[in-house]
């Protein structure tokens, strides 16, 4: 399954998309992250049958996450995201 | 060298009068529904201020959400660029600029010329704009220019959850109805927006000095916040800040004359 | 005008229906879902995985009483107790008020579970458009969401939206979508998303001798616009199913499938209660899996 979280606002559209058939829950991405907007849970709350631990956005960071992730994008040379990089599986992606 | 500089504003349209480098004259009219009129007559202020004519205008240079109204413009400048060389002129010290309008906000990352090296931009989302506070002043049944002082008189935190501007104003109506005093609510409306617009320039960096212009820097509650979120004790404000970008749109022409 | 006094909009009756042909009494296992949403509640209970009884009901300004009248609606006439209810599963915006929840789940997976019920096995694209929020949920044969969204941050593309228009022109949200054709041409959309500017732009052109319907128009369209943006972001595959108050405002619902070039899938079920359906489909099947407090 792939889950967006995030929004589409006037200004445009934020997303972060979580591979939940990729991600194994390994945390490699919230150790990363320098403001904890990701973390992993042990059950999916979008898919009551899976039993592996997921990561996802932290609920309270979704309607604000354009602004959460905002100091790892600068305007200009935007390096990798961190939580993109410490990915073993490839299972995270940002729209914006 | 007689300059006309004129800012065409989603809710105002400002103009300064630059003689010779130095500011002689300032006009401002509500935009409206009719921009063109609304350039005429904030030129028209200003040229009564300055007490000058119309033909004693060497150039006119425009800005704005608007510019392309501006059809005697002899130069249109980017707002970017406008806020930078403002920020530039007011105070050389600036390395970091921020212009929070009505309808827009932006921030820009200046070098010791005036020239914008980064910068980032929120528009298009009342949450990120003066029209946030607006909306807000509305819901809590209060004039704007109060909101900002009311808010200095409290000192409680209390986060608001909403993101919109539309669902911000039943969140407030439920402040209300909580009882929660309405010097609290406007402090906590100002924080809110205060964030992101610190969140915006925190993507360029935070480098002293710090300059505002635009209409939110008369905002006293709004400015508080912003000092507060950012860490910071000193933001500098011109005293018309509003004109800020009309007023860089005239030193660009300058310069570049 | 305080919260209280506005008009209601996305008018629906508040609604319970039982199954005549079920006696309760011969079910192995009853599991029951609530949704409570920001708008609405809906409570379904089911035996042996078929609908026995439901309700629907306006949700009050505390969750857990929502929650309780909703299921107590719903069992009104059936002489069913509560406690013989053997899983219940809370879902939707309010679900961790449900005082008697075993069990929570978000209402994405409810209602692509629900909506596979109702609408069956063929549906794969579903779009819900509540009061505050908007969600799009892809789903495979069995139901299980593949790709989702779920925008609840921005009032633009929500009921809320349209709530705003229609008090800013006056006109009830239920005559929103009728006259919102009464147009000679279809006018170009509202260029600004946000419902804030999207409002200023509607006076300007009010101003400029535009009327009402054609303003409607315009609002209609632009919110389809935005509605499709969001789905196209999970891709749109048939069937397309609409579930939520926007199913019933004609107005951006035709514009938007005329965009998608779809036909919306026909039900006799009532679609607001998709969420609840799944939920209760869940706890069916996590008592048969034994997970469930009788199990
Ligand atoms: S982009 Fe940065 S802030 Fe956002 S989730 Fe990734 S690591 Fe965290
Ligand atoms: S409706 Fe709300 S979230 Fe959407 S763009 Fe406007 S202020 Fe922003």
């Amino acid at each position: 399954m792939i889950a967006n979280y995030g929004y589409k606002d006037g200004s445009g559209d934020y997303f972060i998309a979580i591979d939940t058939d990729r991600c194994d829950g390994c945390r490699g991405c919230v150790e990363a992250c320098p403001v904890n907007v990701l973390e992993v849970v042990d059950e999916d709350p979008n898919d009551p049958f899976r039993e592996e631990p997921i990561v996802i956005v932290v609920s309270d960071k979704r309607k604000k996450i354009k602004y959460e992730c905002g100091p790892c994008k600068p305007p200009t040379n935007r390096p990798p995201l961190p939580c993109v990089e410490a990915c073993p599986q490839g299972a995270i992606s940002h729209s914006w | 060298m007689i300059i006309a500089g004129i800012d065409c504003g989603a809710k105002n349209t400002k103009t300064v009068i630059l003689k010779e480098g130095s500011i002689i004259g300032k006009g401002t009219t509500l935009t409206g529904f009719d921009q063109v009129s609304a350039i005429k007559g904030s030129l028209d202020a200003a040229l009564k201020d300055a007490g000058i004519h119309a033909r004693d205008v060497d150039n006119i240079s425009g800005t704005g959400a608007g510019m392309e109204e501006i059809k005697d413009a002899d130069l249109k400048v980017n707002e970017i660029k406008a806020m930078a060389k403002a920020a530039n002129y007011l105070f050389p010290s600036a390395r970091t600029v921020t212009d929070v309008g009505a309808e827009m906000g932006r921030a820009a990352k200046i070098d010791e010329n005036g020239k914008a090296v980064d910068f980032a931009i929120n528009e298009k989302c009342a949450a990120g704009a003066g029209a946030f506070i607006e909306a807000m002043a509305r819901a809590l049944e209060v004039k704007l220019e109060e909101m900002g002082p009311m808010a200095i008189q409290s000192n409680k935190s209390i986060p608001m959850n909403a993101q919109c501007a539309i669902f911000a104003e039943s969140e407030v109506v439920g402040l209300i109805h909580g009882k929660i005093p309405k010097v609290d609510i406007s402090k906590a409306i100002h924080d809110a927006m205060a964030s992101r617009v610190v969140s915006m320039i925190r993507r360029i960096g935070v480098n002293e000095d710090i300059v505002m212009i635009g209409g939110c820097g008369l905002n006293p509650g709004f400015v508080d916040s912003l000092k507060n979120q950012l860490e910071i004790d000193k933001v500098y404000i011109p005293d018309d800040p509003a004109f800020g970008a009309a007023l860089g749109a005239a030193v660009v022409l300058k310069e570049e004359a | 005008m305080s919260e209280e006094d506005k008009p209601e909009y996305w008018r629906w009756t508040e609604s319970n229906w039982r199954n005549p042909d079920i006696r309760w009494e011969d079910a192995k296992i009853v599991t029951a879902g609530i949704d409570v949403g920001s708008v609405s509640s809906q409570a379904v209970v089911m035996t042996d995985g078929q609908v026995y009884a439901y309700s629907n009901m306006r949700t009050g300004s505390d969750s857990p009483e929502s929650a309780m009248n909703a299921l107590n609606f719903g069992l009104e006439g059936t002489d069913m107790p509560e406690s013989r209810i053997d899983y219940c599963i809370g879902t939707g915006y309010g679900r961790v008020n449900v005082p008697m929840a075993d069990r929570t789940i978000t209402e994405i997976a409810c209602h692509a579970r629900g909506a596979h019920f109702i609408y069956g096995p063929g549906v794969r694209t579903v779009l819900d458009v509540g009061g505050q929020d908007c969600k799009a949920i892809r789903c495979d044969e069995k139901g299980k969401v593949v790709n989702f969204l779920m925008n609840d941050k921005c009032a633009a593309g929500t009921g809320r939206g349209m709530e705003v228009f229609a008090d800013l022109l006056s006109v009830p949200i239920t005559d929103v979508g009728q006259r919102s054709f009464q147009v000679e041409d279809e006018p170009e959309p509202v260029s600004s998303t946000c419902v804030v500017y999207a409002k200023t732009e509607a006076t300007g052109l009010l101003r400029k001798g535009w009327g009402v319907n054609e303003v409607l128009a315009a609002y209609c369209s632009a919110m389809s616009e935005r509605i499709f943006s969001l789905i196209d972001r999970i891709g749109i595959e048939k069937e397309f199913a609409i579930t939520g108050g926007l199913a019933k405002n004609r107005g951006v619902v035709d514009r938007l499938m005329k965009e998608i070039g779809l036909a919306p899938m026909k039900t006799d079920w009532d679609t607001q209660i998709a969420g609840a359906v799944g939920a209760a489909l869940f706890g069916y099947v996590l008592v048969q899996k034994g997970k469930g407090r009788k199990g």
